[in-house]
């Protein structure tokens, strides 16, 4: 293992005091613990709170700040954060209006919120949360625990967020949330693993031509392996299987994101956006936002996602709505 | 100090530490390759809990193990058996010798705990399947009228079978449920530190009694 760490049970609480002497304007941590909220939390609006594991930088406390979340919980790496601490963070940003969680769809996740916004409603706070599914690589059935929640959780973050900062009230911000989660889709694919810290080692070996498809941001393995082929090839299929799921229509308008798993070149990312853009155009479909970057990461994997969120006029106005976070700003 | 609750609970905290690197490889093959050192973080802080105040008392002992084990483990398994452990401290209350009646109400009630919380049933290749074999095997011992430790020894036996089975199986809960048919072949790492567990509390229980 070759990393730029000291000592593997240091990497979360090294990294947040880093990323709190970055930007103190925007955000401060709850002393004692993993959490990151605004500096001016709490703020009298409904709040929004994401978390997980950590390793996947900037997701989720670069995306603490005006427009977007209040609060983020962050977890040991790919290991979701425990429910005193996600309790800790809702107390702390709770301003009145109750607070929306923003789970992917991980059992892990999900049975950790669910025990802290127990505790918080049991002192009266008002808590709903919901959960992010959009990877179409795993097959969605009462046989398996759904789809995973991936890159297209920065759009809900985005999305709720500017509702939740224009005055909404919790049951709309939550409406407005499962709008997103209904008409964003992203699939993935590695062309090399990564390695958590405490562990030491990678958690699957790819051969030098192979490259993993559908994989989740965790490292765990995908829905099947094959030879890396060139890069308007792989966006094809990755594209093919969402618009398979989530069929648009001459006219319709999307955002697109194309997001690196941390170890992947802009110059790749860029590439496949031409394709991208290029194939969305041929169906008439008109890009009203694109991200390219790494939004969503899984340490040093190398590889990438893409994202497209369906929008209505709602989804539009609040994308495109400004946005002053480490991790995204939007003016 | 006494050789009871807290010593059995010490026992299967260094378990849970011997097989730490063997946990998070069973969870590398078919998971996110951290349940081993998610454990042992997890029983490492429940020591040092416990070794502040070397509190005797069953219930209490189960009660902050199980606290520790939520606010340090992480991911599914800690909520799981954060929950199991909590809910056999409630059957625990009042109780300082636990016999073969008390000791199957509080594995029914871990058992009901990690189900409730889980949302899982037996045969979705999680820690289910090693535990309801093992609660059906107890009931089962006492049925025949064996002894507490004859009904341990039984019940670790069907937990034994139920990791082998998890081989066998698809897994349809938690991570590993993502694989589809790939997860067929692996041993479920959440089955086998249940039974690491249970096998933990028999090797004890052949030494000592459960006694505050």
């Amino acid at each position: 293992m070759k990393k730029i760490i000291n000592m593997p049970e240091n990497v979360v609480d090294e990294m947040l005091k880093g990323v709190v002497a970055a930007h103190p304007a925007h955000i401060r941590r709850l002393e004692g613990t993993n959490v990151l909220v605004r500096a001016s939390a709490p703020n009298p609006k409904v709040a929004l709170i994401s978390g997980g594991g950590s390793g996947h930088e900037p997701t989720h406390g670069g995306y603490v700040g005006k427009g977007m979340l209040d609060g983020a919980v962050a977890g040991a790496v790919f290991t979701s954060p425990t429910p005193d601490q996600v309790f800790e963070a809702i107390k702390a940003v709770d301003g009145g209006k109750g607070v929306l969680l923003v789970i992917k769809n991980y059992t892990g996740d999900i049975l950790n919120f669910e025990m802290a916004a127990e505790m918080a409603e049991a002192e009266g706070i008002k808590v709903d949360s919901v959960v992010v599914n959009d990877d179409v690589a795993v097959e969605n059935s009462t046989w398996t625990s759904g789809r995973r929640g991936i890159a297209g959780t920065i759009f809900i973050h985005k999305i709720a967020g500017a509702k939740a900062e224009a005055g909404a009230g919790l049951s709309a911000v939550k409406q407005t949330a499962e709008k997103v989660i209904a008409n964003v889709r992203s699939m993935g694919m590695a062309l090399s693993p990564c390695i958590v810290p405490a562990a030491g080692k990678s958690s699957f070996i790819l051969e030098e031509n192979e490259v993993e498809i559908g994989m989740g941001i965790h490292g765990e393995p995908g829905t099947h392996r094959e030879e890396i082929r060139p890069a308007d090839e792989i966006a094809d299929h990755l594209l093919g299987k969402i618009l398979e799921d989530m069929p648009l229509a001459a006219g319709n308008e999307v955002a697109v994101m194309i997001n690196g798993l941390g170890g992947t070149p802009l110059m790749e990312l860029y590439i496949v956006n031409r394709r991208v853009a290029e194939v969305l155009e041929s169906k008439g479909v008109k890009v009203i936002r694109t991200y390219v970057g790494n939004y969503m990461t899984s340490l040093e994997m190398a590889g990438f996602s893409i994202t497209l969120l369906k929008l209505d006029g709602e989804l539009k106005e609040l994308l495109l709505a400004p946005a002053d976070t480490p991790a995204l700003v939007q003016i | 100090m006494g050789s009871g609750i807290y010593a059995a609970i010490h026992a299967i905290s260094e378990a849970i530490n011997e097989n730490k690197d063997m946990l998070t490889d069973l969870d590398a093959a078919i998971g996110d390759a951290d349940h081993g050192i998610n454990m042992s973080r997890g029983f490492n802080a429940v020591m040092a809990k416990l070794e502040e105040t070397k509190e005797e008392d069953i219930s209490t002992v189960l009660k902050k193990t199980g606290m520790t084990l939520i606010s340090t483990v992480g991911g599914a398994a800690g909520p799981l058996y954060g929950t199991a452990f909590l809910r056999a401290a409630g059957i625990a209350q009042g109780t300082s010798l636990i016999t073969r009646e008390k000791a199957v109400e509080m594995l029914s009630a871990a058992v009901q705990g990690i189900k409730d919380r889980g949302k899982a049933v037996k045969g979705e290749k999680t820690m289910l399947d090693a535990l309801e074999p093992a609660l059906e095997a107890f009931f089962k011992g006492i049925n025949e009228d064996k002894s507490l430790l004859d009904c341990l020894e039984t019940a670790c036996l069907a937990a034994e079978q139920g990791v082998e089975y998890t081989k066998t199986i698809k897994a349809t809960k938690g991570r590993a449920s993502y694989l589809g048919d790939r997860s067929i072949g692996h041993q479920d790492p959440g089955a086998t530190s249940s039974l690491i567990m249970l096998r933990t509390l028999t090797a004890y229980y052949r030494t000592s009694t459960l006694e505050a």
